[in-house]
Order: structure tokens, then sequence, then C-alpha cells
């Protein structure tokens, strides 16, 4: 079976290769210049003549490609999926809390790789692609232009300090800022507090939010719906402060501490100061 | 101005997953039911550009007859009318949704000035629907919106780009996918909702192709229900939380 597979360049597209190299022999291609969907897309289904499949990460921008590649080919499109088993494609709903196993019907098969499933695996030579002659690039990135801000990028931070309805206010995420400065990670939220305007919708977790890949996430006065913590699961460690024994958030957690997040907090913060001597 | 929003009818699923015996969907007999927070942006992004412009908003959906409860709050919040593409509870595939909202579209006596998508749906998650639309329609389609601007006869659009915004402008008539934090969608007021009844709501009826992503069952993944090891009750247990983040190298 012969594979094409779109790469980014990123961690998540190693990981999609190896998942596309489970279905057989793998051409990587790439593209660069300034991103136009549907000219890639054309890019990519006349690199792909006689492949068996089309694969690449399920990014936004993998998603995206090969959604216009399978409206292109008019065949159908699975997105990120986690496995293969000839026809049956096993592939995550609701942000990864349901799993669904599907027949792919079609040919190629058109399918991206969910995040966080795979091991990466080692790079390999990449075959940079021109557009077609006839290639539409009229939809494409004119400008990047750079966000107010700055400071650590939710995305990327080491450690996410987070809080829910239970923080209760605006000002009482002070705490939660407190302890995310120290640690040098960034704050989150849940989807309660965006609704509530406590916080901006960039610091929001969760399905519809940023998804996470920090070391240790810590949930402060969040219950837990399923929602959030797909956004959170791609943490490697998840601790959560609640002081509801039997918040959903337990199940999902690594570790717990139960009882009120506003004095808890400021002790762990204060304990900090106390064991680096400030 | 006229403005054409695809919602879908989604569980709020709260805590934890639960199927149906025969594991073809998710057991929603205690849940109540909502669109995608996606799309609840997306509608809310309509009524303010035909609030601003003048026109029409028109919301459609497909699925069970029971997703005029979502048309109608859509109406509640500003939508003018409904289209409800009724389906008899099995799943169609994003071919099949896209396929049965190009001839609802096809069949309106005016064309739409835009027409908005959630990114993704909230429960299949396919990503794909509206770029399908968009092909069939012949439109420019951008998606992953953040930021929604009209320039003349054109639309100017943000999309987040790690930290920093990537810039499209595309020519109306035009798709556009768009995602949560594009606004803060308002909440319906009691006049809005009793207005909503009396909305127009036109319903199709089609036949359901055979799906080519054909569902086979549901599983709820490994790992939900497991507990967390205590470390602690109260501040009192703040040096154990500090030892564990030393020991994950992060303090």
């Amino acid at each position: 079976m012969s594979v094409l597979l779109f790469m980014e360049g990123d961690e998540l597209s190693l990981q999609a290769l190896t998942l596309a190299r489970s279905l057989g022999e793998v051409k990587a291609v790439a593209l660069d210049g300034a991103y136009a969907p549907a000219a890639w897309a054309a890019a990519l289904v006349e690199a792909a003549e006689g492949a068996d499949a089309i694969v690449a990460a399920g990014s936004d921008r993998g998603n995206e490609l090969l959604a216009h590649v399978a409206a292109r080919l008019d065949q159908p499109f699975a997105a990120n999926v986690t496995a293969v088993d000839g026809d049956v494609v096993t592939r995550v709903r609701w942000g990864g809390s349901l799993v669904e196993e599907a027949r792919l019907h079609g040919s190629p098969k058109i399918l991206s790789v969910a995040p966080h499933t795979q091991p990466a695996a080692e790079a390999v030579p990449v075959e940079q692609l021109a557009l077609p002659a006839d290639a539409d690039a009229s939809v494409r990135v004119l400008e990047t232009v750079s966000e107010s801000g700055g400071g650590v990028l939710l995305r990327d931070a080491k450690v996410v300090v987070s809080g829910g309805r239970g923080v209760g206010s605006s000002e009482a995420f002070a705490i939660i800022e407190e302890l995310a400065g120290l640690l040098g990670g960034a704050v989150g939220c849940s989807r309660v507090v965006t609704s509530a305007g406590w916080r901006p919708h960039a610091d929001q977790v969760g399905q519809t939010g940023t998804k996470i890949s920090a070391d240790l996430y810590v949930a402060c006065g969040i219950s837990g719906a399923t929602q959030h913590i797909a956004g959170a699961k791609g943490a490697k460690k998840i601790l959560a402060i609640n002081s509801d024994p039997e918040a959903p958030i337990f199940a999902s957690a690594d570790y717990a501490v139960v009882g009120d997040l506003h004095a808890i907090v400021p002790a762990i913060s204060a304990e900090l100061r106390r064991v680096r001597g400030q | 101005m006229r403005v054409l929003v695809c919602v879908k009818r989604v569980p709020i699923t709260g805590g934890r997953m639960v199927l149906t015996a025969d594991a073809q969907a998710l057991e929603t007999k205690h849940l109540g039911f909502t669109i995608s927070p996606h799309e609840e942006c997306g509608v809310e992004e309509a009524v303010r550009l035909v609030e601003a412009e003048g026109g029409e908003t028109v919301v459609l959906t497909l699925g069970l007859a029971e997703a005029e409860e979502q048309l109608r709050d859509c109406m509640a919040i500003g939508a003018d009318r409904g289209i409800l593409i009724k389906t008899d509870g099995a799943e169609w595939d994003a071919q099949a949704t896209a396929a049965a909202i190009v001839d609802a579209v096809r069949d309106e006596d005016e064309p739409f000035d835009l027409i908005l998508f959630g990114n993704e749906s909230a429960d299949s998650g396919n990503y794909q629907v509206g770029i399908r639309v968009a092909y069939a329609l012949g439109l420019p389609v951008v998606t992953g919106l953040k930021k929604i601007e009209l320039q003349g006869a054109d639309v100017r659009c943000e999309r987040d780009a790690g930290g920093a915004r990537d810039v499209y402008v595309v020519p109306r008539p035009a798709v556009l996918t768009v995602l949560e934090g594009l606004n803060l969608p308002r909440y319906p007021s009691v006049p809005g909702r009793l207005r909503a009844k009396g909305k127009p709501l036109a319903v199709r009826d089609p036949v359901r192709p055979e799906p080519k992503l054909e569902k086979l069952r549901l599983v709820v993944p490994e790992g939900q229900g497991t507990q967390a090891e205590i470390l602690g009750h109260g501040p009192e247990a703040a040096p154990k939380v500090v030892e564990l983040m030393q020991s994950l190298g992060v303090a």
C-alpha cells in the first residue's frame, strides 16, 4: 500500500508518520510559502496520484487540508484516527472523550491522525511540492499579525494553573496568577469562567478552547466536565484541587487535594517561596 | 446581507459518557441539549452582522424533529427563520450532511452572502462539512476563525496561529467556519423567546444516502473513572504538593 503523508515539520507530523508507516510505504511531502488551503490541497491531490491512502496529522491545517482533498476527490475523510484495521478505523469523538469504530469506504483512504495517540517516528526525507500551475491560491494567508499580551503560551506551557467556577470571581484569579507566576507557567480556566467574562477565551482549556500539553496541570475549583478534560488530557499529570470529594475531576486527575482552593492555592505558593528561601 | 448559519443539536454531556445498550449513541435520557459552542458564536456573529447591515439571518440544522428546539433557541437570540432537514435518527455522515445542506441552499430564492459553520461539531468532530459545502457551491472557504470583519465587498478573517493571527481577505459570498472566542454570545431574552415561537420554520425530509464513513459502534475510552491519589486535605497538603512539583521537575 502506498501512503502520501503531509508533513508540517513538527511533533504531530512525526506521530502521524508512525501510523502512516503501519499502513504501507510512505512518501512524505511538504509545502512552503503562504498557506493557501485550496491550492495546497490541489498539490496534495496531484502528488497522491496512484496512492492508496492520504494521511496528515489531526492538526488545524492537517484536518483542513484533508477536508479539501476529500471534497476535491468526493471521497470520505476520517478525522482524528487512532488505529486502522483494514477498512475499519478507530477515531476520537467529543475531543477524545469517546471513541468510534467506523468503516471508511472509498479510495484512496483519507485520514488524519489524532494528536498524542502515537509515538513520534524518526524524521524521514521530505519532498517539497510545488503548487500546480492552475491552482487557485486566492484564499491564502495575506499577513500574520502578532497578538498583544505575550507571556507563556497556554498551548506550550510546562505548567498550567487553571481555575473554574469555584474561584468565584475575576479578582479571585489573583491567587491562580500568583502560583502560575511562581512556576513560570500559564493561567488557564474552564468554559464557565470565560462565559462569565472573568477571563478571556484565550485562557480557556477545553475541547473548544486550548488543548494543553503541560507536564503538570493544576485544576482549581473545576468540576471536570468531559469537554474540559478533552483539553486537559494532553497534560502528563493532573492535580485537582476541589472542595467536593465527589467532583468528576477527581476521576480524571492523577493527584487530588480536597478542600477550599482559596486556602490551598496561597498555601502552595507560600510553601514554594519557603523551600526556595524567598 | 443574507447569512445562513448551520448548527447541530448535541447533548450536554456533563462529567461522564454513558452509551446506549447498542453502543450506537450516547444515552441522552437524562441529558439536556444544546448546539456546539463554536456554532453559538456563529449564530451570534450572524445576528450582529444583520443588526448592523440589515438583511436576514437563517439558521439551518440536520437532525431529529426535536432539533426544532435548537432552531427556536437561535431564533430567540435573533435569527429570522429556520430550516430543519429532518432525519429519522440514524446518523448522517459528513458527505451526506453537506449534500443535504447544499440542496437546501440551492432551493433558496436568493443566494446567501455568508454561510457560517462551527469549525467542527462537538460530538462527531469531522472538520469537513463547511468545506464540502463550499466546494459544491463553488465558494471560497476560510476555517477556524476568531474574528470576522466586513470590508466593502470582501470579508477579512483572522485565525489563531500560535500566539499570532493569520489574516485572510476573501470576496463574498463565502463559507466561513468559526471557533468559540469569536464573540461572547448573548443569552435569549423572554420577549426573544416569545417572538421565536412565531418565526417561520421550513421542514425538509430527504432520504439518507448510504454512509461512506459508516459508524459501527462507539466505545468509552479506558481511563475514564480512575481515582486520583489523595495528597491531603486543606492547606496542610501544601508541602506534599510542592514535593510532587519538585519530583515532576516543574518547581
